[in-house]
């Protein structure tokens, strides 16, 4: 116990004297939060529109006004035909132009009648999409605000109450992200990149003749990542809770316990990427490719499960990150207890066990 | 500066903080002769050597290496000197052949001349049936040699060899000082530093460092005169015994 | 320039002696390609509705029938109690509850009005609000057609519309995949690029084969342009390769000429890679340079403008996206690939560029230092 000991303080060493390591460690959940949390919303906003108005007139002037004071759009260019429209989009600065042709406002004051054109760039389908749902929403008030008001016979209304996030904030669909995502990278990368470094620097040999069992050795390489990645989880609770005001509506105490048996299940994940791999480039490669990515693509975070096609919702299943991902919404902001993540938990510790023990197998074929 | 001088140095020294590593040295290195440069670990040799190839900038102090200004031309330097460091540093993913047509290239030489001189050195050091071998796959005593053969590859003025024979049995580096001495006697000066006292005895002058300065610089059989000792190995004793410095 | 060939002639060897990463950096377009497109879909479909239904009477059922028909939703619990309902959706096993209250048809042909109850798992904010939107509009069409039924057509016509009609040019059937695929090559792209040019000159500083190559002659552009110059052709191949997979298995095939498209490759990858060695020479050991490029990497991906718009992005952000070069290269790839735009299009774009390769480059060269 006291050669393991030993060992873990050597690895701490090794940590703490890197200060731009520890830097960035330490520092990522931080630019993570900042960045979901402030520069990324999926609600478009400001998007830069051109106007084709072939009609010129009173009413078109305060239909344009209307799009213009909206938060939505931001009205680029002012285009003369219709050969400009391919010629805007193709400079990539406009996203949607809007043409009102001829006579609108004739025909809308003798015939009730009169139409508009959107056409959107949909080169980004969700951009596009949006911005036309935006469009014809202020077109419809604005029709609205000309008849007066008036209410429609038989008329069903409809009552939305949003459920556990009444101001939708996006934040708290990404804070268990992050959490997934940054326990994944300290532990699992950080992890297979230091035990394959003494490989590859030949000092692995000289730890492996010291009396010390050499699955403590690699265990004691992991224990400072569980430490980091606690302080990790931390940071990302606190920002959270002070600065992006997601509250812990469950217990921190079960959240903190989940957490850590992530911790776990992503050590044992990086120490078998780092009994196979014979180099750092390849050791992060691996990372990269098979975990980081489907942690991103696959947890559930980023894109919604339910919309992929079956091999990849039955694939998603073995991403550690979609089960602790769907823990953390379910602890923290639903705020429900053990009883409901049953499942979850039994599926991780499944993979603790699996990782672990196929770890510990190739370390053995390996040493012996 | 004179010409026959491979090397002068004058108050060089080379500070880390409030650390100085090498205190105010000096020395000339003749043309031709085999410099052995003595200490213990952490007495500065390798700190000193890394100014003179041009890869430590001296904090003050003059230096010359082949006539040429350590601080303005370092880079002309280079074109004249070879050297081989206390890490193994050749390719290890590369071929025999291909490290040294690598770094016969990397020094201008014409592809006529790199061939010739790469089956010249096959030739010596019995390499041929390797000469396609991954440089990793050969045992530690020919990879030295490799090393020196591709120090002096492109036949420079002077060698600098940072414990060339560290971690090698006694037969390979009395294979290796015969390599020295041949490349000695085609012209080539010859800079050693090393911590085998019997090495010490084949070299032409010696100079040992002590805590960053030279305590002693002469040829070895005046030096074991001057401490009347009977051996390099005791001369160094008495010197290094004063040493404040702990050996790392 | 004669140095310069041998230096390169000893990256290429030892890459290619390396047959794990070689591998790898020809698996990864590949299996990304093959993968993540399908995965990226924005497009809300499946969302799982419970209903409690209090009504029982003939609109509750066609509401409940219209509702399910459309493909959006899929009907997952059939109840009248809404406790029962919500704990559905505390267990995850529904996204959204439809409450129709128990007098919603009388209340609708007696008193004009009636008014129906959505509950929906907000979490997921972008799910909430598409999918809200989704069933108010099935809704509004019941709607009309309840009015159809009751009113007389001419006496409800004089109402004034503005007809909206619209269009989505580039892209008329909304594939994602014509949208994320491009995207997806950027980020490949980058991430090889940027990676294995950081790691490549702080391994030679591990090794310790730099001091080798600081004792001689060569000169630190040749040297850092032989590191650069056989990544920059990878980079080249990783890209064909995924324009063949694009074309193969998605059937997008550019609008615009692959002139630009490579003309446009070329300077980037030459940006990146600048950024990858500059990391390199400030990294002392492999490990920090990868955890280094790896955190660049990450904030240049998220705000390259894949994930979400970068117009609505705050000004802070924005102005981060101008040093960004991946948020060039999407934009690039997207205007080339779907609108056919040439080079005088991105003009501007290829200036910025050179911009990026040059000032990364000179600074990675600077930085790199033979002597300490």
């Amino acid at each position: 116990m006291k050669q393991f000991l030993s060992f873990v303080k050597k690895e701490f060493f090794h940590i703490f004297r890197d200060k731009r390591t520890l830097f960035i460690l330490l520092g990522m959940p931080i630019a993570q939060i900042i960045i979901f949390g402030f520069a990324l919303t999926n609600e478009v906003k400001n998007a830069k529109i051109a106007i084709l108005d072939h009609s010129k007139d009173a009413s078109t002037a305060s239909l344009i006004t209307e799009i213009e004071s909206s938060r939505y759009f931001e009205i680029a260019e002012s285009l003369h035909s219709d050969a400009d429209i391919q010629t805007a989009f193709h400079k990539g600065i406009v996203k949607m132009v809007m043409v009102l042709p001829s006579n609108f406002g004739n025909n809308l004051k003798h015939f009730n009648k009169a139409q508009v054109q959107l056409i959107a760039d949909a080169s980004d389908p969700n951009v596009a999409n949006q911005l036309v749902n935006y469009a014809s929403a202020i077109i419809r008030d604005y029709q609205k605000r000309i008849t007066n008001n008036r209410q429609l016979p038989y008329t069903i209304n409809t009552e939305i109450r949003m459920l556990y996030n009444p101001q939708m904030k996006g934040s708290y669909n990404f804070v268990p992200g992050v959490m997934a995502m940054v326990l994944l990278l300290v532990c699992t990368m950080m992890t297979a990149i230091t035990i394959v470094k003494e490989k590859e620097t030949g000092t692995m040999e000289i730890l492996l003749v010291s009396p010390v069992k050499p699955m403590r050795i690699v265990i004691a390489k992991a224990i400072p990542y569980l430490l980091l990645s606690t302080i990790n989880i931390f940071t990302i609770l606190l920002l959270s809770v002070f600065v992006l005001e997601v509250p812990i509506n469950g217990s921190l105490i079960l959240l903190l316990a989940v957490s850590i048996l992530f911790i776990l299940v992503s050590l044992s994940l990086g120490l078998l990427i780092s009994a196979g791999a014979d180099t750092q480039q390849t050791a992060m490669f691996i990372s990269l490719i098979a975990l980081f990515l489907p942690t991103v693509m696959l947890s559930g975070f980023m894109f919604p499960i339910e919309n992929m096609p079956t091999p990849l919702r039955v694939v998603s299943n073995i991403v550690p990150a979609k089960w602790y991902y769907n823990i953390v919404k379910t602890v923290m902001i639903k705020g429900l207890g053990v009883t409901a993540i049953w499942k979850e938990l039994l599926i991780l510790s499944g993979m603790l066990m699996f990782f672990l023990s196929l770890a510990i197998k190739k370390f053995k074929i390996r040493l012996a | 500066m004179s010409e026959q001088k491979a090397i002068t140095t004058n108050k060089l020294t080379k500070k880390f903080g409030d650390f100085t590593a090498v205190d105010e040295i000096s020395f000339e290195v003749n043309k031709g002769e085999i410099f052995g440069f003595l200490g213990a670990n952490g007495a500065g040799k390798t700190t000193a050597m890394r100014m003179l190839c041009g890869l430590s900038l001296p904090t003050s102090g003059e230096a010359t290496v082949a006539g040429l200004n350590v601080y303005k031309e370092n880079e002309k330097i280079k074109r004249s000197i070879g050297y081989m460091s206390q890490k193994f540093s050749l390719y290890d993913d590369l071929t025999v052949k291909e490290n040294m047509r690598f770094y016969g290239g990397i020094y201008g030489k014409s592809n006529a001349f790199i061939k010739q001189k790469t089956a010249y050195i096959l030739d010596h050091l019995h390499l041929e049936k390797e000469a396609n071998v991954l440089v990793k796959s050969l045992p530690l005593g020919w990879k030295q040699k490799l090393a020196f053969s591709v120090a002096v590859f492109h036949a420079p003025e002077i060698v600098f060899l940072d414990e060339p024979t560290g971690g090698v049995d006694p037969v390979t580096r009395r294979e290796f000082w015969n390599m020295i001495y041949v490349a000695a006697a085609g012209g080539t000066t010859v800079f050693v530093t090393t911590h085998y006292m019997d090495e010490a005895e084949y070299c032409d002058r010696v100079s040992i460092m002590v805590d960053g300065r030279i305590d002693a610089l002469d040829t070895p059989i005046r030096l074991k005169e001057k401490f009347n000792a009977a051996s390099m190995d005791e001369v160094f004793l008495k010197l290094a015994r004063k040493a404040a410095r702990a050996a790392d | 320039m004669r140095t310069l060939k041998f230096l390169l002639q000893k990256e290429f060897r030892q890459i290619f002696r390396d047959p794990s990463i070689i591998r790898l950096i020809f698996m990864m377009p590949v299996i990304q390609l093959l993968i993540l497109p399908w995965a990226a879909d924005y497009e809300i479909k499946n969302i799982k509705l419970s209903v409690v239904d209090k009504d029982h009477s003939d609109y509750s059922r066609q509401l409940i029938a219209q509702v399910t028909s459309t493909g959006y939703f899929q009907l997952a619990v059939y109840t009248n109690s809404y406790p029962e309902a919500l704990e559905q959706v505390e267990s995850g096993n529904a996204d959204l509850i439809l409450e129709i209250p128990s007098s919603f048809e009388k209340e609708l042909i007696k008193e004009d009005e009636s008014t129906l109850f959505l509950a929906m798992n907000a979490i997921d904010g972008v799910k909430a609000n598409l999918g809200s939107a989704y069933l108010q509009s099935i809704i509004q069409d019941f709607n009309k057609e309840v009015r159809i039924e009751w009113i007389q057509f001419p006496r409800f016509s004089p109402e004034t519309q503005i007809e909206i009609t619209s269009s989505n040019w580039f892209n008329p059937l909304m594939n994602y995949k014509y949208f994320m695929v491009p995207g997806i090559l950027v980020i490949l792209l980058t991430m090889i690029g940027t990676n294995l040019s950081s790691i490549n000159i702080v391994r030679e500083k591990e090794i310790g084969t730099i001091e080798q190559i600081n004792v001689t002659p060569v000169k630190k552009f040749h040297f850092i342009l032989g590191k650069l110059l056989p990544f920059w052709l990878i980079g080249l191949v990783v890209l064909t390769i995924g324009l063949f997979i694009s074309w193969a298995a998605y059937g997008i095939v550019p609008v615009g000429s692959f002139i630009t498209i490579y003309a446009f490759a070329a300077l980037y990858l030459f940006a990146v890679l600048g950024l990858g060695l500059l990391i390199s020479t400030y990294a002392q050991t492999q490990q920090q340079a990868m955890l280094l490029s790896f955190f660049i990497m990450m904030v240049f991906i998220l705000l390259g403008g894949l994930y979400t718009s970068i117009d609505s992005m705050p000004d802070w952000a924005k102005w981060v996206t101008r040093f960004n070069p991946v948020s060039y290269f999407i934009e690039v790839m997207r205007m080339v690939v779907l609108k056919g735009s040439g080079l005088i299009d991105i003009k501007r774009h290829l200036l910025i560029m050179f911009g990026f390769a040059v000032v990364l480059n000179s600074w990675a060269i600077i930085n790199y230092r033979k002597r300490s």
